[in-house]
């Protein structure tokens, strides 16, 4: 069984949030950047963690471990910034997601990604792609436009009404 | 089609569409002082460019109907006809049908039809008027091929050089001479000079002989076919001799205009040899040549002529050329000052570096850019800033088309139509101000019986005014109409549940309800407005701009609304702040100054978030709470009082750090709807800092101050 919509062999950039390897279609990859100041944007929930400078843009980061229910990321060597292109209501935006680590570059054939089962992830099931399997470990597959979709921008934009009214 | 020209019919499409501008401006100032001459000139001419150059780039249909319309103008301006309503209404349909034809993606298709009947309309007012001014007809029949020849000719202004020596008999054939030269002034710039040496003495003169001859220097943009055509009828028996002695330019390379002696020997008055005997002589050449008889002092005096009046062409010439501007596309001027952001940015950064070191070399190497950088940013934000006063224009056609069509008898009034504005600004403002202008015209200003049962003068007046205060620019629109009626709108928003019914409102809150999407007070829709949604549009647009709506009004008086916007939106001054280690930029135009605040003044003031300053109370937002930023406080904190919206409101920060040069960035898509910060700036170390909404943050205080009671 294989997923729809996946019909070559794709490379994929696989990264790590805790001990669990997440990885993101490469297509959807700009560059990986080390860990920088973030600024902090008042009035946004935790997992937006704020703004960085990317040579003369300001770029969103958002904590993907926060965004998936786990503890915030500490800041280690191995800590980096990936900036991917996702495209939200139809126009291209950039943002850096921060993740423990990043892994290597991977090549996984159709045959070799499943879709995600609907119960046992924890996850939306809406954010995961598929999931593909190398050395016995699992590797989810995101669909990054789909992590952040208006819909969830707008879980946003009320937490920051409520962190005025509290 | 080549791609040469396709870009020169790009530029006639811009310049034409600046002339239809400048048209529309002119006809309605035309409308109002019908007699003014200089203004039909200028509706003329900027009819005819239209059509010299439409018919140069191809635009074959604009050239022929825009000559109806001139030859319309033409009878106007010879004053065979008078400017009328109906005349002026005419040509501005007229010109919104150019407009058509020069872009055709504007509307669906043009309408032929709609020309047809226009040119008809033009046509037979050309005709009716030609009936009626018999005697004068052949004159207008003679103008209107000249203005023909001028059309493929046109622009570039010529000099000639004639010398119409009539024949002795050209009285007895009925012609005038003087009616000649006169018609030659006509042509353009013009001198002539009598040639008298044939005139015998008084005993053997025969008066009805013509003994005169005259030299006729001439500057104009018509063609040497213009004066041919003077001349026509007396060609064959006078001596007629027409040379080009400067033809627009193409001759200026010659370091100065050529001797009198060359001029007279060109001519065929002087020989070679006679110049050089008397050049020899050393005097001045015109004095020495009168002197020894060589020639008349009549040629003397028509070459100093020639040779004063070239020299003006070309020093007016001159002079016109070292001031005209050149045409940049705007995407240009957008990169430019998109790097004159990242300079600034840059500079930031080393002027920081240069004052944490010690080297002196460096740091005045720093300051010498920081002053350049500084210059080259007003300089560019600068060549963006347009007058405001084209938009005026425009409107004042739409206030002239919709008090028509509503029956209304309204008159619009501008100043401060010098005013300057970033170019996006302006582009941005039309559709807010075109709201708001229908808004006052449709709801504000009553019908004239209305207002003369209301005792006010039949005629509604709506003012649009520009000025600038401080780094803003201040838009109003006033008018004398009902006003806003308080009670209906409160009435209208308890009935939608935007507020409560017994809510208490200040008027201007509830003016500002107004401004919500789909909220109209207006009983019937009529297709100007009344559906609820210009006022949103206003608001969205003015946001996209950092600007600022505040509306006032008075029952029956009339009502004000004032926008507020930022001079440009690239680059501000920003004052820096520091919150535990977050830093905030305010807008330095709205700071008044900073204070220290003590642990002992805020036990003095219980709890209260009031600073006394110098007497004055002083009310406070602690932005460390308002932005739930954790961290202990410091010992002393700083004030920075801002003055907005007429009352002056403190930020609590923990330290001031400067002035900074602010390169303003979007926060992005993501951020979007963050509430009380404008957008974000790179800092000289590379990290993001935060801008802060000012009015934003005061208003929401407000509204949770009041939640909270």
């Amino acid at each position: 069984m294989s997923v729809i919509g996946l019909t070559e062999t794709t490379q994929y950039l696989t990264f790590k949030l805790d001990e669990e390897i997440f990885a993101l279609d490469i297509g959807k990859v700009r560059e990986v950047l080390d860990f920088t100041t973030v600024t902090k944007v008042p009035q946004t929930p935790d997992f937006m963690r704020g703004v960085i400078n990317l040579r003369g843009s300001v770029v969103p980061v958002v904590d993907m471990r926060l965004k998936f229910g786990m503890s915030e990321t500490e800041k280690t060597v191995n800590t980096c910034i990936i900036i991917a292109e996702v495209s939200l209501d139809n126009e291209t935006t950039v943002l850096g997601a921060l993740s423990d680590s990043v892994q290597e570059v991977i090549e996984l054939e159709p045959g070799q990604i499943e879709p995600a089962p609907r119960i046992g992830t924890r996850l939306k099931t809406d954010f995961i792609k598929g999931m593909g399997k190398r050395d016995s470990q699992f590797i989810m597959i995101l669909d990054i436009d789909k992590v952040f979709t208006s819909d969830e921008l707008v879980i946003v934009h009320d937490a920051g009404k409520e962190a005025v009214l509290s | 089609m080549s791609g040469a020209a396709d870009k020169h019919r790009e530029t006639f499409r811009e310049e034409a569409n600046e002339l239809l501008t400048e048209l529309e401006t002119a006809l309605l100032e035309l409308e109002e002082t019908p007699d003014d001459t200089e203004l039909i000139g200028r509706v003329f001419r900027a009819m005819h460019t239209i059509k010299g150059s439409g018919a140069m780039f191809g635009f074959d249909d604009i050239a022929a109907f825009t000559h109806e319309v001139e030859t319309a103008f033409d009878l106007v301006r010879n004053g065979k006809t008078a400017v009328t309503k109906g005349l002026i209404d005419l040509t501005l349909s007229a010109r919104d049908q150019i407009r058509a034809m020069l872009n055709p993606s504007d509307t669906e298709t043009v309408d032929v039809v709609k020309a047809g009947e226009l040119v008809a309309a033009f046509r037979e007012l050309v005709t009716g008027k030609k009936k009626d001014a018999c005697p004068s007809a052949p004159a207008s029949g003679k103008g209107s091929p000249s203005a023909q020849v001028s059309a493929g000719v046109k622009s570039e202004k010529a000099t000639y050089r004639v010398r119409f020596h009539p024949a002795r008999d050209i009285f007895m054939c009925g012609t005038n001479p003087l009616c000649l030269l006169n018609e030659m002034r006509g042509l353009g710039n013009c001198r002539i000079v009598a040639q008298l040496e044939a005139v015998p003495p008084l005993e053997d003169l025969n008066p009805g002989e013509c003994y005169t001859y005259w030299d006729i220097i001439l500057t104009t943009d018509q063609g040497i076919n213009a004066i041919k055509d003077v001349f026509i009828f007396v060609e064959d028996s006078s001596d007629l001799k027409i040379d080009v002695i400067d033809d627009g330019g193409r001759l200026d390379t010659e370091s100065d205009y050529k001797r009198l002696g060359e001029i007279l020997t060109e001519r065929g008055d002087l020989t070679t040899d006679d110049l050089q005997k008397t050049l020899s002589a050393q005097k001045r050449i015109g004095e020495l040549l009168i002197e020894t008889g060589t020639i008349e002092p009549g040629h003397v005096e028509s070459a100093l002529a020639e040779q004063k009046h070239v020299k003006e062409i070309r020093k007016e010439r001159q002079s016109t050329e070292s001031i005209s501007s050149i045409r940049v596309p705007s995407e240009k001027l957008d990169k430019l000052v998109d790097l004159v952001g990242e300079l600034v940015t840059v500079q930031a950064r080393l002027s920081q570096t240069a004052a944490a070191g010690n080297d002196s070399t460096l740091l005045s190497i720093s300051e010498e850019i920081e002053r350049l950088t500084w210059e080259l940013r007003d300089n560019t934000m600068n060549i963006r800033m347009i007058p405001i006063g084209t938009t005026f224009s425009k409107f004042k056609r739409l206030v002239r088309d919709l008090s028509g069509e509503l029956g209304k008898e309204i008159e619009m009034t501008t100043d401060g139509a010098e005013t300057e504005l970033d170019k996006t600004v302006i582009e941005k403002l039309n559709d807010p101000l075109v709201h708001l202008i229908r808004n006052s015209i449709d709801h504000g200003i009553e019908m004239p019986g209305e207002r003369e049962a209301a005792g006010k003068p039949k005629q509604g007046t709506v003012h649009l005014s520009a000025v600038h205060s401080g780094t803003s620019v201040l838009i109003r629109i006033k008018d004398d109409g009902k006003g806003l009626d308080a009670e209906t709108i409160r009435a209208k928003a308890a009935e939608r549940g935007l507020i409560a019914s017994d809510a208490e409102l200040s008027d201007r809150e509830l003016f500002e309800l107004i401004l919500l999407p789909g909220f109209s007070t207006a009983k019937n829709i009529t297709n100007v407005s009344g559906r609820g949604v210009g006022m949103d549009v206003v608001k969205q647009a003015l946001g996209a701009l950092r600007g600022h709506i505040e509306i006032a009004s008075t029952k029956g008086e009339g009502t004000t609304i004032t926008l507020r916007l930022p001079l440009t939106l690239a680059i501000i001054e920003g004052l820096l702040v520091k919150i535990a280690d977050d830093c905030f930029v305010f807008p330095l135009s709205v700071v008044e100054e900073c204070v220290e605040l003590t642990r002992k003044d805020v036990t003095d003031s219980h709890g209260r978030n009031l600073a006394n300053v110098r007497g004055q109370i002083i009310p406070y937002i602690r932005l460390r709470e308002r932005f739930a930023i954790g961290g202990d406080l410091p010992e002393i904190e700083q004030i920075v009082i801002i003055g907005s919206d007429g009352c002056r409101t403190g930020f609590v920060v923990d330290n001031v750090i400067g002035e900074h040069q602010t390169v303003i960035k979007s926060l992005g898509r993501f951020y979007r709807d963050t509430e009380g910060l404008s957008g974000a700036t790179i800092l000289g170390d590379g990290t993001v800092a935060l801008i802060l909404d000012i009015n934003k943050l005061v208003r929401n205080a407000e509204l949770d101050e009041q939640a909270a009671l």
